[in-house]
């Protein structure tokens, strides 16, 4: 008997058996849009938690004046104390100190109101270097970020938030108008692209002016050269601990500080926030592939019990058909045609729903679900294994019967 | 002449256990029948007729002695071996039909052509033809459930000379029929016989045996000598 043949009989066996056949195909199909789902929807929450912590900007050490390991309370609490300053910046810019630190942007900043005519609108205006942009991983809708000439010069440009410039000049081109601070007129000359929100600072709500300008117009402090945070970027992700130590030493030396518990400032980085969340993940990965390993057992428990039913209603067939001259491996390969049509029509509508749900839900739950390929072809073998397992196993060993037993089996 | 038998049997034992207890249905039958020979086996309920019938049409083994068909031994054959001699020496007919619900008569018939690896075309025409020989060209698309229980061992009987056998067994065919479609049966197996087949029927009812050519009777798993047929009914009345 040919291949083409058997493939017909178990077809026609197939669509004898209608209701088997539709509970088989509902049991694998559901089982694997389970798999697809859940597996997808832990990749797609790692995708959103990893594109968010990367918002704030990518291989980042962030120095605060202050420490967070203080016990006395004597220095001044947490980023308000003036311990940083430029001239600390700068050195920790040099790539002879500190050659795993790629670039340097200081930041200091002041609630200030911006007036554009009647309509103004108060927001966080931040002093910093021209390699602010990149350091923090944003970039220009409109125009473009101040020049060194700008920073030297301390002119009075300045770069908007697109939510600022938004509330500031609506839909309007911001780029080449100009709005006051105290009176003071300056161009805006670029508008930075959305950024979203991280922790609970609003990433598209802010101005940005060169520091020279900062220090000599806006700050209210009295103490020109100092700044609140300096963004410090490594060169590349495995160099970050290299460039933790070196702007350490660097700043223990500039600060004359022999011991380091005893900082006056604090250095943390992303490292913390991306291992936590990496353990995050994990927990919930393999939550998840619990879940989905469930869903998949279950499928197949009833896809087993299923075939096992099928095989033992239809030893009487397989009598039948030995009696009629069929050889063992005929009846074998008829199954084996079955059993793997069922698996591969359920687990073939079981993706196309799970990857249309992945498609169709992330715009209703508000969170992404990714397909991952491995777990849906791992589904779709699982599936097709077990149909064949407990579809063939049972029906070779009926197989393998002298014909009146098989006859005469209930 | 000896190359003329289609069936010997040689001292043949069947001995069925399960668990401890054992059950000897066939105690040493020896049996020769010839080509183109109507046989009937007859004997009381439980006397072996089944296992005898079973063993010469392969679908069980004895437990000991020698089953040649034609001349060629099978009792030592694999169950490939043995599917592909049913296949091909062997047609049997069943008491409870032994249809495949869900397909249309003439593709029950074709099945076994199927399993012997004639072509499509070839397939449909012989069951097609085995169909008509048995009266029932009219009826090749129904299913089993569209049929009379005559009708049905009919097609049952189709299927078993679609591939020429050597030899046609039936146990108890007329079993589950009533009289008139039992008399129907037992004519298309006298039609069978004419046209030169080797046909072996069981049956319990001597006015069966008595249409063949041959009775053997079987009693407590042995042949019986001389087979001790009761007057008939018809003499009696
Ligand atoms: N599978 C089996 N396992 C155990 N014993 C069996 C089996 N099949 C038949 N027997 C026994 O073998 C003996 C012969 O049985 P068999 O079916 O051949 O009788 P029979 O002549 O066909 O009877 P009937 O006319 O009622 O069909 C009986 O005693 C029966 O109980
Ligand atoms: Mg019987």
């Amino acid at each position: 008997m040919s291949w083409g043949e058997t493939i017909r009989t178990g077809l026609a066996a197939i669509r004898s058996h209608a209701m088997r056949s539709v509970l088989t195909i509902v049991g694998i199909l559901i089982g694997i849009a389970a798999v697809i789902l859940t597996v997808g929807l832990g990749l797609g929450t790692q995708k959103d938690v990893s594109e968010s912590i990367s918002s704030l900007g990518s291989n980042l050490l962030i120095v605060r004046p202050g420490s967070v390991t203080s016990s006395e309370g004597i220095r001044g609490g947490f980023g308000s104390s003036t311990s940083l300053t430029l001239d600390d910046a700068a050195a920790l810019g040099s790539a002879v100190a500190a050659p795993d630190i790629a670039d340097v942007a200081a930041e200091a900043s002041t609630s200030v109101s911006l007036e554009n005519g009647d309509t103004n609108w108060t927001t966080t205006v931040t002093g910093t270097t021209t390699s602010w942009p990149q350091v923090r991983s944003r970039t220009l809708l409109q125009g473009e970020f101040f020049s060194d000439d700008d920073a030297e010069a301390g002119a009075n440009v300045i770069v908007l938030g697109s939510e600022t410039a938004a509330e500031l000049f609506g839909s309007a081109w911001a780029a080449g108008r100009s709005l006051t601070i105290d009176s003071v007129t300056y161009e805006v000359i670029g508008v930075l692209a959305e950024q979203g929100s991280s922790d609970d600072t609003n990433l598209d709500d802010l101005a940005v002016v060169p520091m020279a300008t900062y220090s000599a117009q806006i700050s209210t402090s009295t103490t020109g050269a100092s700044v609140q945070t300096i963004y410090i970027q490594a060169t590349a992700q495995d160099t970050l601990s290299a460039a933790y130590q070196e702007a350490e030493t660097l700043l223990l030396n500039l600060h004359g500080i022999t011991d380091a518990s005893a900082a006056d400032f604090s250095i943390s980085s992303q490292d913390a926030l991306v291992s936590t969340a990496t353990a995050v993940y994990r927990t919930l990965t393999v939550l998840l592939v619990g879940i989905a390993a469930i869903a998949l057992l279950v499928g197949g428990i009833g896809v087993m019990n299923i075939m096992l039913v099928s095989v033992t209603e239809r030893t009487r067939e397989i009598g039948l058909r030995k009696a009629l001259g069929a050889k063992p491996f005929a009846i074998r390969r008829q199954f084996l045609v079955e059993a793997t049509t069922l698996g591969l029509v359920g687990g073939v509508l079981g993706v196309g729903l799970g990857v249309t749900l992945a498609l169709a839900l992330p715009t209703v739950l508000g969170s992404s679900i990714v397909v991952s390929w491995p777990a849906v072809f791992g589904a779709l073998a699982v599936a097709v294994g077990i149909g064949v397992v407990f579809g063939v196993y049972p029906a070779t060993r009926a197989a393998k019967l002298a014909p009146v037993d098989a006859l005469r089996a209930e | 002449m000896a190359e003329a038998a289609v069936i010997r049997l040689d001292n043949v034992r069947k001995v069925y256990s399960s668990g401890e207890i054992e059950c000897e249905a066939l105690r040493g039958v020896s049996l020769t029948i010839d080509e183109g020979e109507y046989v009937a086996v007859v004997g009381p309920s439980g006397s072996g007729k089944s296992t005898l019938m079973n063993i010469l049409g392969c679908l069980d083994v004895a437990t000991e002695g020698r089953y040649e068909i034609a001349g060629e031994d099978v009792s030592q054959m694999d169950e490939v071996d043995l599917a592909e001699v049913r296949g091909r020496r062997i047609g049997f007919v069943f008491q409870q039909f032994n249809l495949l619900p869900a397909m249309s008569a003439w593709r029950n018939v074709e099945l076994p052509l199927s399993y012997a690896g004639v072509g499509p075309a070839e397939r449909k025409r012989r069951a097609v033809a085995a169909l008509e020989s048995v009266g029932l060209g009219e009826k090749l698309g129904n299913r089993p459930g569209q049929l009379s229980g005559g009708q049905q061992q009919r097609v049952a009987i189709a299927r078993a000379l679609v591939t020429e056998p050597t030899l046609l067994l039936a146990d108890e065919p007329t079993g589950n029929l009533d009289s008139a479609s039992a008399r129907e049966i037992l004519d298309v197996f006298d039609q069978v016989h004419r046209s030169g087949r080797t046909v072996v029927l069981i049956t319990h009812d001597w006015d069966v045996a008595r249409r063949t050519d041959r009775s053997i009777e079987v009693r407590d798993g042995m042949i019986l000598e001389r087979p001790q047929a009761p007057a008939s009914q018809a003499d009696e009345s």
